[in-house]
C-alpha cells in the first residue's frame, strides 16, 4: 500500500474538513421539526427530602407543555440508572448500591441532581416556567469529605453505612511481614484531587417518537451509543433495542464523561413520547459542573519497603475513593480493577496489597475520566518511589532502573493480578533522560537560582492496562457486558469499501485511522474507504471508546474483518483464474495466481454479479468480526517534568516536558502525538491548576470557569514527545493504545518536580501559588 | 426589535426579542450552527467571532449591539460563497494551517480558537510562542493540549504575511 496513506503514516485528517469550516454535526447542531426545549429542575441542596412540588404556575408560562418529576417516571415503571460493575467486598459480599433513580423520587442527594423535567416551545419558556416551579425541599446534614464518609451517617435508606465496599488485591500478609522486616521503609499521604472532565462541548440530547411505528430515536452526545441503547432498553426499559435507535453523531470531547448514561437522555427520551413532539435538551457549562460525573478524589496511605540495596520488598496502599452520591455507570470498576491492578507499575515489587473503601458522599457521582484509576495509581507508585529515592540518599533515575522489570523479564507476571506481555522501560528512560538533558540540569538549576526561581526535576514511569479483556475474565470479576468490539467491511460492488465500527470517535480521528488500517490491509486507495461509526441504527454493535481501546480493540476486529473479506475473494479468484485456492496469494490489493491477477474491485464486481461464482458461495463480500482481546495492552512510558518555582509568588511554571511512550506500533503518527499533547495538558491542569471542591454544606465552590481553572495555552510549554516500539504481541496490529498516557504519567511527574524544587514531600495537588507561597514562607 | 445585519457577506433584516444574545441570533435563527457554545460565562471562547473585523464572544453581545454591523463567522472566512469549489483551495489559511498542523481533535473550540488567531495574526504584533500563547489565553481547548495550535497559528501567520505581500 502506499505510503502515505498506509499504516505509519501521518495522514491529515478527513473529519478535519468539516470542523475548520463549521460544518460539524455536534448534537445541539441538530435540529428537527415540532421540537421542543427541555431544561431540567435540579437540586439546589447536597441532601433533603423532596416534598410537594407545585407546578401550577409553570404551567400557565406561555409555550410551558409539560412538567414532569420523579414521581411520574416511577409511575411508569422507568427503571434505575445502572451501575455496570459489580465489585465484591474482600469478604465476598456484593457492593451496596444504592438505587439510582433517573430523577429524584424521595430524596435528593447532591447539589444539581435532576428531580424534574420542564418541556416547552422554547428554551426561554421552558427556563422561564422552571423558575416558577415550587418545591419544597427538607434539608439533611450532608456527607462531603472523602476521608469522613464511611465513619458518618449512611446518606441513603436501607444502607446500613456509607460503605459501597471494601475491596482488596494482593497478598496482606507477606506484604505486612516484608514491610516489618525491609530495611527501610517510606511513608506517604496522598490525595488525589476531585477533577471535573470539562469536554468542550456540553453533554446534549435531541429525542423523537413516531407514534405510527412505536420508534424512539435518541441523539445524544455519547462515547457509547449502543451501550446506552442497551441500559435503555434492558434497564430503564424505555423501549426494546430494535425499537430505539441511538446516534451519537459529532462528540466534542468527552474523556470519559460521555461513556456513561446519564439521567438527562434518558428522561428526555421517555418525555418525548409523553409531549407528542421531540425535546432538545443541551447542558449549560454550570450544568456540566454540576451534573456531569466527576474524576478521581482519592485519598491514599502508600508505604513502600527497600532492602539494604534499594530494592522494593513490599508495596501497600490504603485508599478512599469517594465514589459520590450514586454509583455511576462503571464508577466502582475504577478504584478498584482499574487501579489496584496498577500498582506494581513498572517494578519487580514481590509483595503489594491494596485496600480500597469507595465511599458513598453527598457530592456527583465519580467515575472514569481520562486514565481512570491509572492515574491514581501511577501517582502512588512514582511518588513514593521518588520519595524513597530522596529518603535514602539515592538517584531517583538508578533507584528506578535498579527496579524496573528487565526486557527479557517478559511475560511477567505481577502481584496484583496481571500480566504485562511485553516493554522495555529501560529504552524509554534512557531516550527522556536524553531528550530531557538531565545531565544539564544542575546547570539550568543554577541559572534558575539566578532569577529568583528555585527549579526542579521529576520524574514518573507510568504503566497502563489499556483495551480491557478479556470479555469472559472481566465478567467473571463483575462487569455487566462484554469488552470485545465488532467491525464489519463491506466492499460494494464497485470495489469501494464501507467500514462499519462499533468504536466512536468524539476527537481521535477514527475516521482517519481506521481507513488507514482498512486501505492498508486490503490494498484498497485510502480515499476509497469510509467510516461509519456512532449509530445503533448501522452499525450492529459496538462497546464504544474509553480506556484507549479503540484501535487495540475495534482496529482487530477489522482487521479479522479484512482477512475474512481477503479469505472468501481468495475463493471466488481461484475459481474465476480455475485454480484452487491454496495457489492464490492476495497482495496489495490483488489476488494472484502464477501470472495471472485479479484486483479486489474485480472480485467484488464478481461477487455481487456472480456470472462466474463459485457454486457452494454466497454471493456478496461484506463480512463481520467480533474481537475479544485476550490479555490487556500495557503502554508504558517515561516523562520528565522540570518546573520553576517563583520564591516571591509561589507560582510554579512548567517550563519542560519530555514524554516519552511506547504504544506499539503506530498507525498516524500525527493523530499519536496530539493525543499525548492533550493527555500531557490535562495532568498538568491536574497537577497544577484543577481542583473540584464541595464546601462542607456540599454546594460546588468550583462551579464555573471563574473557579475551576482549566488549563490555557500560556500555562502549558511546548512538550517534547517521542515513542519507543515493543510491539504488542498479542493483538493483530501490535498497537497498544495512546489516548490516556498523557494523563497518567504526567500528574506524579510535575509533583515530584515541584517536590524537589520545594525540597519537601507535603505538596497537594493541584500545587497552586497560595499552597507554594506557604510552604516557602513556612506557613 | 427590528434588526439588520450584515452576516457573512449577506444581509439580514430580522425581528428578535430585544434580549437575544448575537450567538443565539447566529446559531437558532440564521441555522449558523459552526459557532458554538461552550460556558455561560464568557470564558471559553468558544463562541468567537468577527464583528467588523474584530474577534467578540459572541456569547456575551446582544443581537442589539451587532445592528447595521458585519459579522464575519466560521462559515464566512476563506474563499467568498459563490466562489467556493469544495477544494482545499476554499481554506483561509488559518483553516488551512489548523488541519496541517493537527491542531484540532473533537473540532468543538476550532471555530472561535480560528477566529480569535485570524484577529491576533491581522492585527500585527509580533508573533512567537509566548505571544501566541498570551494571545490564545480566552480561547479553551480541552483536547489538543495546545501545542500543535500554537504551531497552527504561527505557521498561518508566515502565510497570511506571505499573501498579503
Ligand atoms: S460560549 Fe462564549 S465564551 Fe464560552
Ligand atoms: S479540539 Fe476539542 S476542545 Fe479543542
Amino acid at each position: 500500500m502506499s505510503t502515505e496513506t498506509g499504516i505509519g503514516a501521518a495522514v491529515k485528517r478527513r473529519e478535519d474538513l468539516r470542523f475548520i469550516t463549521g460544518r460539524g454535526n455536534y448534537t445541539d447542531d441538530l435540529n428537527v421539526p415540532g421540537q421542543t426545549c427541555g431544561v431540567f429542575l435540579r437540586s439546589p441542596y447536597a441532601r433533603a427530602k423532596i416534598g410537594a412540588i407545585d407546578a401550577t404556575d409553570a404551567l400557565q408560562v406561555e409555550g410551558a407543555l409539560a412538567v414532569f418529576t420523579g414521581r411520574d417516571t416511577a409511575t411508569d415503571g422507568l427503571g434505575d440508572l445502572p451501575c455496570g460493575w459489580l465489585v465484591k467486598s474482600k469478604d465476598g459480599s456484593d457492593m451496596a448500591a444504592a438505587p439510582h433513580p433517573p430523577l429524584a423520587v424521595s430524596q435528593v442527594n447532591y447539589v444539581g441532581e435532576p428531580y424534574g423535567l420542564v418541556v416547552a416551545e422554547s428554551l426561554a419558556a421552558a427556563r422561564e416556567a422552571a423558575e416558577l416551579v415550587a418545591a419544597d425541599f427538607e434539608e439533611l446534614t450532608p456527607v462531603v469529605a472523602t476521608a469522613e464518609a464511611a465513619e458518618a451517617s449512611p446518606i441513603h435508606e436501607g444502607l446500613k453505612d456509607n460503605l459501597a465496599y471494601d475491596w482488596e488485591l494482593g497478598d496482606e500478609a507477606a506484604t505486612d511481614s516484608a514491610l516489618a522486616t525491609a530495611a527501610h521503609v517510606t511513608r506517604l499521604d496522598l490525595t488525589n484531587n476531585r477533577l471535573i472532565p470539562n469536554a468542550m462541548e456540553p453533554r446534549a440530547a435531541l429525542a423523537t417518537f413516531d407514534p405510527a411505528s412505536g420508534n424512539y430515536e435518541l441523539r445524544t452526545t455519547s462515547q457509547n451509543p449502543h451501550l446506552e441503547r442497551l441500559v435503555l432498553s434492558a434497564f430503564v426499559r424505555i423501549a426494546p433495542e430494535h425499537k430505539l435507535r441511538v446516534v451519537a453523531p459529532d462528540v466534542g470531547g468527552g474523556f470519559g464523561s460521555k461513556i456513561f448514561v446519564y439521567a438527562e437522555e434518558t428522561v428526555v427520551t421517555w418525555a418525548a413520547a409523553k409531549v407528542g413532539r421531540p425535546i432538545k435538551w443541551t447542558a449549560e457549562r454550570s450544568e456540566a459542573f454540576l451534573a456531569d460525573a466527576h474524576g478521581r478524589d482519592h485519598v491514599t496511605h502508600a508505604e513502600l519497603g527497600l532492602d539494604g540495596a534499594g530494592r522494593f520488598t513490599a508495596l501497600k496502599a490504603r485508599t478512599t475513593a469517594n465514589l459520590g452520591a450514586y454509583l455511576s455507570t462503571f464508577g466502582s470498576a475504577v478504584p478498584t480493577y482499574l487501579y489496584g491492578t496498577l500498582l506494581a507499575g513498572q517494578y519487580k515489587t514481590p509483595n503489594i496489597h491494596v485496600q480500597t473503601h469507595g465511599v458513598y458522599t453527598n457530592t456527583a457521582p465519580v467515575d472514569a475520566y481520562r486514565g481512570a484509576g491509572r492515574p491514581e495509581a501511577t501517582f502512588v507508585v512514582e511518588r513514593i518511589v521518588e520519595a524513597a529515592a530522596r529518603e535514602t540518599g539515592r538517584d531517583p533515575v538508578e533507584l528506578r532502573r535498579l527496579n524496573m522489570i528487565e526486557p527479557d523479564d517478559f511475560p511477567y507476571e505481577t502481584p496484583v493480578a496481571l500480566v504485562y506481555d511485553t516493554g522495555n522501560y529501560q529504552a524509554s528512560l534512557d531516550k527522556a533522560l536524553h531528550l530531557a538533558d538531565y545531565a544539564g540540569f544542575k546547570q539550568r538549576r543554577a541559572a534558575s537560582e539566578t532569577r529568583g526561581k528555585r527549579r526542579g526535576i521529576g520524574f514518573s514511569c507510568y504503566i497502563e492496562a489499556c483495551g480491557l479483556a478479556p470479555s469472559q475474565l472481566a465478567i467473571q470479576l463483575g462487569a455487566g457486558v462484554g469488552l470485545y468490539e465488532s467491525g464489519e467491511v463491506r466492499v460494494n460492488p464497485t470495489g469501494s469499501v464501507t467500514v462499519f465500527t462499533g468504536s466512536h470517535s468524539h476527537g481521535q480521528g477514527h475516521e482517519t485511522t481506521f481507513a488507514q488500517v482498512v486501505s492498508d490491509k486490503l490494498g484498497v486507495p485510502f480515499d476509497d474507504v469510509e467510516v461509519v461509526h456512532g449509530d445503533t441504527g448501522r452499525v450492529e454493535f459496538g462497546l464504544g471508546t474509553y480506556g484507549s481501546r479503540s484501535l487495540a480493540v475495534g482496529g482487530s476486529a477489522l482487521i479479522s474483518a479484512s482477512e475474512k473479506i481477503i479469505a472468501k475473494g481468495t475463493r471466488i479468484a481461484a475459481h474465476m483464474m480455475q485454480t484452487e485456492p491454496t495457489n492464490v496469494a492476495f497482495e496489495e490489493g490483488a489476488f494472484i495466481s502464477g501470472n495471472q491477477r485479479l484486483t479486489l474491485q474485480e472480485v467484488a464486481f464478481a461477487s455481487y454479479v456472480p456470472a462466474d461464482y463459485p457454486p457452494d458461495l454466497e454471493p456478496g463480500l461484506s463480512e463481520k468480526a467480533f474481537y475479544d482481546p485476550e490479555n490487556f495492552t500495557y503502554p508504558a512510558g517515561a516523562h520528565i517534568a522540570e518546573v520553576e518555582v517563583d520564591e516571591a509568588t509561589g507560582v510554579v511554571q512548567l517550563v519542560n516536558f519530555v514524554a516519552v511512550d511506547d504504544f506499539g506500533h503506530i498507525i498516524n503518527p500525527m493523530i499519536v502525538d496530539g493525543q499525548v499533547h492533550g493527555g500531557l495538558a490535562q495532568g498538568a491542569g491536574q497537577a497544577l491548576l484543577e481542583h473540584g471542591i464541595y464546601d462542607a454544606n456540599g454546594q460546588l465552590t468550583t462551579g464555573s470557569y471563574m473557579d475551576y481553572c482549566m488549563p490555557r495555552a500560556d500555562d502549558v510549554p511546548d512538550f517534547v514527545v517521542d515513542t519507543t516500539v515493543t510491539p504488542c504481541t498479542h493483538n493483530p496490529l501490535g498497537v497498544k493504545g495512546c489516548g490516556e498516557a498523557g494523563a497518567i504519567g504526567s500528574p506524579a511527574a510535575i509533583i515530584n518536580a515541584v517536590t524537589d524544587a520545594l525540597g519537601t514531600e507535603d505538596i497537594a495537588m493541584p500545587a497552586t501559588p497560595e499552597q507554594v507561597w506557604r510552604k516557602l514562607s513556612g506557613l | 426589535m427590528n434588526l439588520t445585519l450584515t452576516v457573512n457577506g449577506a444581509e439580514h433584516s430580522l425581528d428578535v426579542p430585544a434580549n437575544t444574545l448575537l450567538v443565539e441570533l447566529l446559531r437558532t435563527r440564521l441555522r449558523l450552527t459552526g459557532t458554538h457554545v461552550g460556558c455561560d460565562t464568557s470564558q471559553c471562547g468558544a463562541c468567537t467571532v468577527h464583528l467588523d473585523g474584530c474577534a467578540v464572544k459572541a456569547c456575551t453581545v446582544l443581537a442589539a449591539q451587532a445592528q447595521g454591523r458585519s459579522v464575519t463567522t466560521i462559515e464566512g472566512i476563506g474563499r467568498p460563497n459563490g466562489t467556493r469549489n469544495g477544494s482545499p483551495d476554499d481554506l483561509h489559511p488559518m483553516q488551512a494551517a489548523f488541519r496541517d498542523c493537527h491542531a484540532l481533535q473533537c473540532g468543538f473550540c476550532t471555530p472561535g480558537m480560528i477566529l480569535r488567531a485570524m484577529e491576533l495574526v491581522e492585527s500585527g504584533g509580533t508573533l512567537d510562542n509566548r505571544t501566541v500563547r498570551e494571545g490564545l489565553e480566552g480561547n479553551i481547548c480541552r483536547c489538543a493540549g495546545y501545542h500543535n495550535i500554537v504551531k497552527a497559528v504561527l505557521a498561518a501567520g508566515d502565510a497570511m504575511q506571505e499573501q498579503s505581500r
